[in-house]
């Protein structure tokens, strides 16, 4: 028996998800990085992305589109901005969202950071198409 | 002595007026449920997020180099009032004590030689606003059309605010809201959100931060003000169904109380004239 985190997912408006993982793969903005019992803490941001956590009864995945996570020795939280269940988001959905990144890259004076966050997101959709 | 066909009018009008106010009690008090419920799920998100702030603040500090949202951007001049009330009235004094509060606030820091700008959310406060204060005005969001508040609503709220602070037509901003305590009881509340402000944690633990503090507190501090927002809001919306089924509560409760006042005027000058019929034929019979 793996030893786990506990593992939440909070998004401003309702908690996601608040059960036992043995590991949480995070895609954090400097890279993914997996969480499992005894990781240091650490701090890190999100990128667009695909977040796994594996429990003990499988695999969930949710897609999220920013925020942050809190990982402790013993306890994972990703504060995301917006977090849907995998299996609930639709293809349609998806290009909404890479829809409006195109379009807030379109005014953003800042074109690298615009450019990586649709980037992230296409990446994302490729990866969630899977 | 109005005639027993107005006052039997009066009575059914009044009957009818309280079964306008208790269906709206009662839906006041399913809205309440619902909104305490949203405030509540809300809870943990604003709580991290409060937490990770502080810890983050206090480590980058307010001195050189910190974001402008946490330090500010050193002038104490151009105040924004951002006012949240309601789209809907009947709901009490709810309106009224807020803007109550930022009327006194706006005359504050006007008589200090402050300028005040008003951002308003919710028509009813803007229309009590726009008396005195209507060259203020620099916005008005608009939530008639939201049936529950959102985190985008609330981001949509920070981004205008954020604008007006990045552009230097503000040096701080200011929100006021109802907080929430019970049914009875919403506190008038202002809240300084820019520059940020973030009670202290108890215990702060070391973090790594991935990539750098200064990146993640750049990246969270806008997140943290609209989170701050949103908690108004949802805390808002809470006190707006308490203050509008108490309001209900007690209006339907003079409702009563004034038919029963209207009751016995009535069945009194019915009783009159019939004494009155009475001796008139007594009289007339004697008189033969």
């Amino acid at each position: 028996m793996a030893t786990t985190v506990q593992f939440d997912l909070v998004s401003p408006e309702r908690r996601l998800a608040s059960f036992p993982a043995t590991e949480v793969q995070i895609p954090g903005a400097m890279g993914d990085l997996t969480a499992m019992e005894g990781h240091a803490s650490t701090i890190t941001s999100l990128r667009p992305g695909l977040l796994k956590v594996v429990g003990a009864d499988g695999t969930k995945t949710y897609v999220v589109t920013g925020g942050f996570a809190e990982i402790s020795p013993t306890g994972v939280s990703v504060l995301a901005e917006q977090a849907v269940p995998l299996d609930e988001m639709t293809p349609a959905a998806l290009d909404a969202l890479v829809a409006d990144a195109c379009e807030a890259a379109a005014v953003n004076p800042d074109k690298d950071a615009a450019d990586k966050a649709v980037a992230d997101l296409q990446a994302m959709r490729a990866a969630a198409a899977v | 002595m109005p005639s027993l066909k107005a006052l039997k009018n009066r009575i059914g009008s009044v009957k009818n007026t309280r079964k306008i106010t208790k269906a709206m009690q009662m839906v006041a008090a399913a809205k309440l449920r619902r909104a305490q419920e949203a405030a509540e799920a809300a809870r943990p998100f604003a709580e991290r997020m409060t937490a990770v702030m502080s810890a983050l603040a206090a480590g980058v500090g307010t001195g050189e180099g910190a974001p402008k949202l946490l330090a500010g951007n050193g002038k104490d001049q151009v105040h924004l009032l951002v006012v949240m009330t309601s789209e809907r009235g009947l709901c009490g004094g709810f309106n009224s004590s807020i803007v109550k509060l930022a009327r006194a606030r706006a005359l504050e820091l006007s008589g200090q030689g402050r300028t005040v700008k008003i951002l308003t959310v919710g028509k009813k406060g803007r229309e009590q606003l726009k008396r005195d204060w209507s060259q203020a005005f620099v916005g008005h969001v608009d939530l008639t059309e939201v049936k529950r508040v959102g985190y985008a609503n609330a981001q949509g709220v920070a981004r205008e605010a954020m604008a007006a602070f990045e552009a230097g037509e503000v040096d701080v901003v200011t929100i006021f809201y109802n907080r929430f305590q019970s049914v009875i009881a919403q506190i008038p509340t202002m809240k300084q959100v820019i520059p940020a402000t973030f009670e202290a944690a108890g215990s702060t633990a070391l973090y790594d931060y991935e990539p750098s503090e200064e990146a993640i507190l750049a990246d969270l501090l806008p997140r943290a003000v609209a989170t701050q927002i949103f908690t108004a809001l949802l805390e808002n919306g809470a006190s707006e169904q308490g203050a509008r089924m108490s309001a209900m509560d007690n209006a339907t409760r003079n409702a009563g109380d004034m038919i029963n006042k209207l009751t016995i005027q009535y069945n009194r000058s019915r009783q009159a004239a019939i004494t009155k019929e009475l001796i008139e034929i007594i009289s007339g019979a004697e008189a033969l």
